[in-house]
């Protein structure tokens, strides 16, 4: 059903609740990587590059993307806002 | 004369691969095309009966494999055409009995036979796969517009990446059109979006497969069957020649973005 069709019914339609609930699931399939092993794969992420850069650890994301059928894993890590004025 | 050897395979069962590969096959016989079908299937047996012809076998593809008898004594003539033959499957033995190097072998000697040898696969990701899609040139997969067989799509998709074929394309089989009106069933585009891979026909739920099933005469035969006329296109697609899709009694703006997807 078309996007403008499904907002001007606006009833709950399990079809798209169906592709959602894929979207997740292949995303899974495809690469074995669960959520609880990207919890892990973040604290690990966030222990290495602290030992040589200051980040923000809570803004931290990382998310699996797809195009296609390839997967691409992509962290997105913010650095700790330096105070000049402190340093030298 | 060489044939293209082509498997119909998919990931969760009863999804409608044999209803497929009878009917492709059907059709392609229809356009004078000299097609040989093998039921790789083994121990569940079925495109026998789906084709009509479970009482005239004798040998089959496991007694080819060990050497009992010709490849020509195993390949059943069609009664309604006479460049269509069957090779069914072994349905006392289990899929252990072939490899896929016995079916790359097979399929290399059937290619001198026919336009088309069109194979039939067991679902799973197994070796009875891994068999049938062997000595494929292409390969189709069946699903439904329903979560868990897209979710086995997508395996079977991916394995058959992971041995470098040609991409497989896609039939969505068992489709309700109102369904989809109704935002209660995916569509194809839904479908394609998920599994990124190309389509090749959908064919529409129709009370005519089973009917046709029950006297073992493929639907294609039916003038009038929707779901006839899909597999007519399909095989038609296979030719190479641009079929648009059918129009499954959607909107107009449905009709317009199926239209897109073949593009
Ligand atoms: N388009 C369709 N409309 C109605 N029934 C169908 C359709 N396609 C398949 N079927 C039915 O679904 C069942 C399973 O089909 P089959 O071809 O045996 O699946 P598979 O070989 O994948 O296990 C059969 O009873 C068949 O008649
Ligand atoms: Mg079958």
């Amino acid at each position: 059903m078309s996007d403008w069709l499904k907002k001007f019914t606006n009833q709950p339609n399990s079809a798209n609740e169906a592709k959602e609930r894929l979207k997740l699931v292949l995303i899974h399939d495809r690469t074995d990587i669960n959520p609880e092993v990207m919890e892990k794969l973040k604290d690990d992420l966030l222990k290495t590059i602290s030992h040589h850069i200051a980040i923000e650890p809570e803004s931290v994301t990382i998310s699996m993307l797809h195009e296609g059928r390839e997967q691409r894993l992509v962290a997105d890590i913010p650095l700790k806002h330096y105070d000049r004025s402190k340093v030298g | 004369m060489t044939a293209k050897i082509i498997t119909v395979t998919s990931g969760k069962g009863g999804v409608g691969k044999t209803t497929a590969t009878a009917n492709i096959a059907v059709a392609l016989a229809q356009m004078g095309q000299r097609v040989v079908c093998l039921d790789a299937d083994i121990g569940l047996r079925n495109l026998d009966v789906v084709l009509g012809l479970e009482n005239r076998i004798v040998y089959d593809l496991v007694d080819v494999v060990e050497g009992r008898c010709r490849l020509k004594q195993a390949m059943i003539r069609d009664k309604r055409f006479d460049e269509l033959h069957l090779i069914p499957a072994a349905q006392t033995r289990d899929k252990n009995a072939v490899s896929p190097s016995d079916m790359m072998k097979l399929g290399d000697e059937l290619r001198e036979e026919a336009d088309w040898v069109i194979i039939d696969s067991p679902a799973g990701i197994e070796r009875g796969f891994r068999n049938a899609i062997a000595p494929a040139d292409e390969i189709l997969v069946v699903t439904n517009p329903d979560v868990s067989a897209v979710r086995d799509a997508d395996r079977i998709i991916g394995l058959i990446e992971a041995e470098q074929k040609e991409p497989a394309k896609l039939i969505i089989n068992r489709m309700h059109p109102e369904m989809v009106q109704r935002g209660d069933m995916l569509d194809a585009e839904d479908v394609l979006e998920l599994l990124a891979i190309k389509l090749i026909g959908i064919v529409p739920e129709d009370e005519h497969v089973i009917v046709s099933t029950n006297v073992g005469k493929p639907v294609v035969l039916e003038e009038k069957s929707m779901a006839g006329q899909a597999f007519r296109n399909i095989s038609r697609r296979l030719m190479g020649d641009e079929v648009p899709l059918l129009n499954l009694e959607f909107k107009d703006d449905f009709l317009t973005k199926l239209s897109r997807i073949f593009k």
